[in-house]
């Protein structure tokens, strides 16, 4: 993977924190390694929506990525709960399963974006960058385009 | 053939391979299968419960999987058969995730249990309503192999509109 032009926050310029949420060790080590690609940092983990909401509010990162089919509890009920303690949340759904109703019910509970598996990084890249883009983060002077 | 079933994981299959192993893949002669599955290194099955039934495996060499694995972006991955089983089991979750999308759209309802790992081979289903079906994929990491075997419990929503006059 190449890297990208680095995200940064706003406020200090300081790498966009992720949490990470995905049942499969797998897809969150790959998951990892394009955060820092994108010059980002790994804030937490989580394998199930319960632990997604006490990592949640024990990292407070920037932007988490969601998987929607996991045990105990399933994303789009974890994004219910941590939008609700914590409005301001920027979420973005990570799932291979993208049929209307999950992504609506999903963007209803407070998602902000969904990204569909298998995840290519420019595409990832592009829908951080815009989610991020409405508040508090900003790209540095530009360098070129994203590239994959 | 019920094709309306099969194609949904032959075309996801397809594109999730080529699009995760960043590169051409094959598709290879489609055979309806008489026996029971044999597999052919390291597989996983996903069940289907709902208005449609059956189950998926997918399979694989274990030298196949550590290539995907390095492929899907962990190059420093190290032969093992913890790395083998996550690779399968991640590819299955992808392909069976993004074919499920394809018939959800077409007005199915059903649950998709998750994936298991398929060692002993299953009893024959009931040929007359089972749609099985085996074909394999030839990809830059090697031979990938799908076995679909699906059956209709009920039509689509959409097919189950009375016509007016009935």
């Amino acid at each position: 993977m190449k890297p990208f032009t680095p995200l940064t926050r706003k406020e200090d310029s300081q790498p966009v924190r992720y949490l990470v949420v995905d049942d499969s060790v797998f897809a969150r080590k790959n998951l990892a390694k394009m955060i820092n690609t994108f010059g980002g940092e790994v804030a937490g983990e989580a394998g199930d929506g319960c632990t997604a909401i006490t990592e949640y509010a024990r990292t407070r990162p920037d932007i988490v990525l969601m998987d929607i089919t996991m045990p105990q509890m399933e994303g789009i009920e974890a994004v219910e709960r941590i939008v609700r303690q914590h409005p301001e949340a920027r979420i973005v759904m990570v799932s291979s399963v993208g049929y209307q109703d999950n992504i609506l019910a999903a963007l209803q509970k407070g998602a902000r974006h969904f990204v569909q598996k298998p995840v290519k990084p420019d595409v990832l890249y592009e829908i951080i960058r815009y989610v991020l883009s409405d508040e508090d983060a900003h790209m540095p002077a530009p360098v070129g385009e994203a590239r994959s | 053939m019920k094709m309306k079933l099969i194609q949904p994981f032959i075309s996801a299959a397809d594109c999730v391979l080529a699009t995760a192993l960043n590169g051409s893949t094959k598709i290879g002669d489609l055979s309806m299968e008489q026996t029971e599955y044999r597999r052919q290194g390291c597989a996983v099955r996903v069940l289907i419960h709902g208005e449609i039934e059956g189950r998926i495996i997918l399979d694989m060499a274990p030298e196949t999987a550590i290539l995907v694995a390095r492929s899907l972006g962990d190059e420093e991955i190290e032969a093992s058969d913890q790395a083998v089983n996550e690779t399968v089991f991640e590819l299955a979750n992808m392909i069976i995730g993004n074919a499920v999308t394809l018939l959800n759209d077409h007005g199915y309802q059903f649950k998709v249990l998750p994936p298991e790992k398929y060692v002993d081979s299953e009893p024959a289903s009931n040929k007359s309503e089972t749609e099985e079906t085996a074909i394999y994929f030839d990809t830059p990491c090697g031979r990938i192999f799908l076995d679909i075997c699906m059956r209709y419990n009920l039509c689509p929503r959409a097919e189950r509109v009375p016509a007016l006059g009935d």
